[in-house]
């Protein structure tokens, strides 16, 4: 939920209309989640749950067995998935694009511990060009001012520069 | 300034922007982001009022029943089983004219558990005498606390604002959070009709034998209906301080040309309008009446709005068990009797429990009465999960 309030905050700086909010309430550490964002130009109003999003962010490819996670994904949509292996060694039956990136990992470096949300927003915001990481950046300082704030960015560009390489590739 | 928020935090701001005097809520899902925000706001020091922690939501209702009748102005926030542990204060608050508002997180009610929205909660409560306003999206949810202080102050009677549980308390979207001057220009300080007072001891609410009871309950009725204008005073007066519509009794979307009428109320308004739009290109013509104010009820309103629809669907969270529709029978007995007659008023009950109300789920609503009324129908109902011998 954390991930699509800051892209919803950060599409808002951009001067877009978006709409972020959970499908489960009953969070807890390491339960399985879906949260939802909505972009638009204009004043969004449907309420329904996204069922066939163009995109998909999933924080944790374990999921992928265990949830149906991939049902409803346009099939020329894209999907962001944090996990070490390449997209074709995960086999996915999908004929959407898929980018991978260690976020795990990542986090751990960088922020020490493993919160892959900030590196997630950053390959999203990469590949799509949605929504400004300038604007990713501000609301991430806004929502935790100082050290924890700081890392995270720089979490973020870390997937900005991955994902930069990777386009030049 | 308009903000990227939560819809919980937004109505927790504007709430403190109308400077309560006391607060007492107990934290239930999905209320809780509210009252832990204005927690925050209190400790912070930025809102003087007394926050009291109590151990239960009864308590919670008897302490701002409590604050009010002692004169102060007074909030608190529930959700479901919260709502329903408070019902006998809910009553007696009512019944002693006191003007606290509330914020109902709609939730569904136990037996089975569920912490998703419907509106079976506030449901469960609507006879008790307080005014319930219902909000389509966090913009209204936290214009409407503002309005009901003025309202409840006006008209002593408390007011319950409603907004869906999770899909509006934890969705972010933009919200414009007033500045506090122009708050308090719109809101007067309470001014309290009697006050409880220990140099001065009386008593409210203590005993109506059957010479007096009675009467207290028609002037309670009559209250509530007489606040119909109150409501939409107060409405359009928001309108001219804030700019923008927000709450009143009733309103509506392309009605004037509809040949399907949906009525409903609450969050699931926005994607009936979506729906409408959609039709609207593919060349059918459908109409929005939403309802704001559900108590009072907006009878004449609805008959006005609706003299020359026949087919008309009532789309509602909630269910009186062993009738059907609860917003359905009251849109029917709107219509005076002669005029019932080859009036089609549908009547569906969707969502509960959090269900996903998506927009193909009110198209096919809408289609189906196209072809006939539906006289009750559990909407996305999934037979294969029901087995004959458990009913």
């Amino acid at each position: 939920m954390a991930a699509a309030e800051l892209l919803s905050i950060a599409a808002f700086k951009d001067g877009k209309f978006a709409q972020a909010f959970p499908s489960f309430g009953a969070e807890r550490i390491g339960a399985p989640v879906q949260a939802f964002v909505r972009l638009d130009d204009r004043k969004i109003r449907t309420r329904e749950e996204v069922r066939t999003p163009d995109y998909l962010i999933i924080q944790d490819y374990h999921l992928i067995g265990a949830v149906p996670v991939l049902d409803g994904i346009k099939p020329d949509g894209l999907i962001v998935i944090n996990a070490e292996q390449k997209p074709e060694d995960l086999n996915l039956k999908t004929t959407a694009r898929v980018e991978t990136i260690p976020a795990t990992e990542i986090a751990l470096e960088i922020i020490g511990r493993p919160i892959p949300n900030a590196i997630m927003i950053g390959a999203f915001c990469s590949i799509t060009g949605l929504i400004s990481i300038d604007a990713v950046q501000e609301a991430i300082m806004e929502k935790f001012p100082g050290r924890v704030g700081e890392n995270n960015v720089a979490a973020l560009e870390r997937a900005v520069e991955i994902m930069e390489k990777r386009k030049d590739a | 300034m308009l903000k990227q928020i939560e819809g919980s935090h937004a109505v927790a701001h504007v709430v403190a922007q109308c400077r309560p005097h006391v607060i007492s809520a107990y934290p239930i899902t999905p209320q809780t982001h509210i009252v832990e925000e204005l927690a925050d706001i209190v400790g912070a020091g930025q809102l003087d009022a007394e926050f009291v922690n109590v151990e239960s939501e009864f308590s919670a209702a008897s302490v701002v029943l409590g604050a009010s009748a002692a004169g102060a102005r007074a909030y608190t926030a529930t959700s479901s089983q919260g709502l329903l542990l408070m019902s006998e204060v809910i009553y007696c608050i009512a019944g002693m004219r006191l003007p606290i508002v509330m914020t109902c997180a709609n939730r569904a009610i136990s037996a089975p558990l569920s912490i998703w929205n419907d509106q079976q909660d506030s449901m469960a409560v609507r006879d008790a005498g307080w005014i319930q306003l219902h909000a389509e999206d966090n913009q209204e949810a936290s214009d409407l606390h503002i309005q009901a202080f003025k309202i409840a102050e006006q008209t002593f009677l408390p007011v319950m604002v409603c907004m869906d549980g999770f899909i509006l308390t934890h969705a972010y979207e933009p919200v414009d959070i007033p500045e506090q001057k122009e708050v308090d220009d719109f809101l007067p300080a309470f001014k309290p009709r009697h006050i409880v007072d220990p140099r001065w001891p009386r008593g409210i609410g203590l005993f109506a034998d059957p010479r007096f009871y009675l009467e207290t309950r028609y002037i309670l009725h009559r209250a509530l209906e007489k606040s119909e204008e109150t409501i939409k005073e107060v409405s359009s007066e928001f309108t001219k301080a804030f700019g923008r519509e927000s709450g009143g009794f009733i309103k509506s979307y392309k009605l004037k040309e509809a040949d399907v009428v949906v009525i409903s109320m609450g969050s699931v308004v926005g994607t009936i309008k979506e729906l409408i739009d959609q039709l609207e290109e593919e060349g059918k013509k459908v109409g929005l009446l939403q309802i704001c104010s559900y108590r009072p009820f907006p009878r004449k309103e609805v008959y006005r709005a609706l003299k020359d629809k026949m087919n008309i669907v009532v789309l509602e969270k909630c269910i009186s068990l062993g009738r059907g529709g609860i917003l359905a029978s009251d849109v029917r007995w709107s219509f005076p009797r002669a005029e019932k007659k080859d009036r089609d008023i549908s009547s569906f009950v969707a969502g509960l429990g959090g269900r996903n109300i998506s927009i193909d789920d009110l198209r096919y609503m809408v289609e189906k009465v196209e072809k006939e009324p539906v006289e009750f129908e559990f909407l996305g109902l999934k037979e294969e999960l029901i087995a004959e011998k458990d009913m």
